[in-house]
């Protein structure tokens, strides 16, 4: 995966506009969270290989840090925010990720003609 | 501890680089004693977090790099290999009763005398969890009198309070240079734990620095006649 391009990135959101797609869509503070921290709690969420379709899609830069935002317009919305990595592979498919400094997967949405493997 | 006395040892766990982490240093005392020693896996940690550091993977890509190191860490630990192809983080959903059917079958067949796992509540990670119930379910569903025997890892961080002092603690010391080789073999989940070693105020060179961290791996020896439910 490379740093964002936001046009980029808004030319491949377009391309799958009004047309059904599969999402996968996560975020995770990891399975260890309150095993290091026991204030903490561990949280996540993710779903993989819903179809939806969206009329319009948009990428939107953070003001105060190189992270994005992007919201797909359905019947009703796709949010993710927190990201900073894309990749636009082999199998067409659109793959946005923000990581930590450490390189950790924090957040993810990805975007794809076809069901991603299972 | 005689580690010729077994015929067969069988691990289960959920994720590529469980085996490594915990498990290697006695692994690798079993192998040395010509001991067989086979991993079921049960899945290959496609949710993980950790993507190399710096990062490399993606969570496309993740599955086959994670299939690829565990495959180079059971050459370095000369240890067979079973993937049974669950999905990361959703084992706890699955069927208890197939997962141990399934268990139990491989061990049954492979005629496993040690089967080691995750103990249940006591591992942190729902999979370790999940795959440590199941692996006890399966052990509990052979006959007594061909049952083998069943070690647990605990990680909680209280687990000496809670469970007590592990039955069996293995000094890995002897191994511990190929133990490094595996763990290093899943490139992309030890990356970041050795960085982190590396920036840490005690540290004191790769090798030491992770033998002090990793000597020991303690096991409860586990009777599942005695379990509660
Ligand atoms: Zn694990």
């Amino acid at each position: 995966m490379k740093t964002i391009n936001q046009e980029e990135v808004q030319k491949y959101i377009d391309q799958f506009a009004n047309e059904p797609v599969y999402i996968h869509l996560e975020t995770t503070n990891g399975a260890y969270a309150k095993h290091f921290d026991k204030t903490a709690h561990n949280v996540g969420a993710y779903i993989r290989n819903a179809q939806i379709k969206y009329e319009r899609g948009k990428i939107i830069k953070s003001d105060d840090f190189d992270t994005y935002r992007v919201g797909l317009k359905t019947g009703g919305w796709v949010y993710a925010e927190g990201l900073t990595d894309y990749e636009f592979n082999d199998e067409g498919q659109l793959l946005l990720a923000g990581h930590d400094q450490q390189g950790r997967l924090m957040v993810a949405l990805q975007i794809s003609p076809k069901p991603f493997r299972m | 501890m005689d580690y010729s006395q077994h015929k067969h040892v069988v691990i289960i766990y959920p994720h590529p680089d469980d085996e490594s982490f915990g498990t290697s240093g006695t692994i690798l005392n079993f192998r040395e004693a010509g001991v067989p020693v086979t991993y079921l896996c049960g899945t290959l940690g496609e949710m993980g977090r950790n993507m190399g550091s710096p990062f490399f993977a993606n969570r496309e890509t993740l599955p086959e790099i994670r299939k690829q190191e565990l495959i180079d860490a059971c050459n370095v630990l000369d240890m067979n290999l079973e993937m049974l192809g669950y999905r990361d983080k959703t084992v706890e959903f699955e069927s208890r009763d197939d997962i141990a059917q399934r268990l139990k079958q491989f061990i049954v067949d492979l005629g496993a005398t040690l089967v080691i796992t995750f103990y249940p509540p006591y591992a942190v990670h729902p999979d370790h969890n999940a795959m440590g119930a199941a692996a006890f379910e399966a052990v509990k569903g052979i006959e007594p009198e061909n049952r083998p025997e069943l070690w647990a890892t605990a990680i909680i961080n209280n687990r000496n309070e809670v469970l007590g002092e592990p039955d069996i603690v293995v000094d890995t010391e002897s191994v511990f240079e190929k133990k490094l080789e595996a763990i290093k073999a899943h490139r992309s989940q030890a990356e970041g734990m050795l960085s982190k070693m590396r920036e840490s105020s005690d540290f004191i060179g790769e090798y030491e620095s992770a033998l002090q961290r990793l000597q020991f791996e303690s096991f409860y020896r586990i009777d599942v006649d005695e379990l509660d439910e």
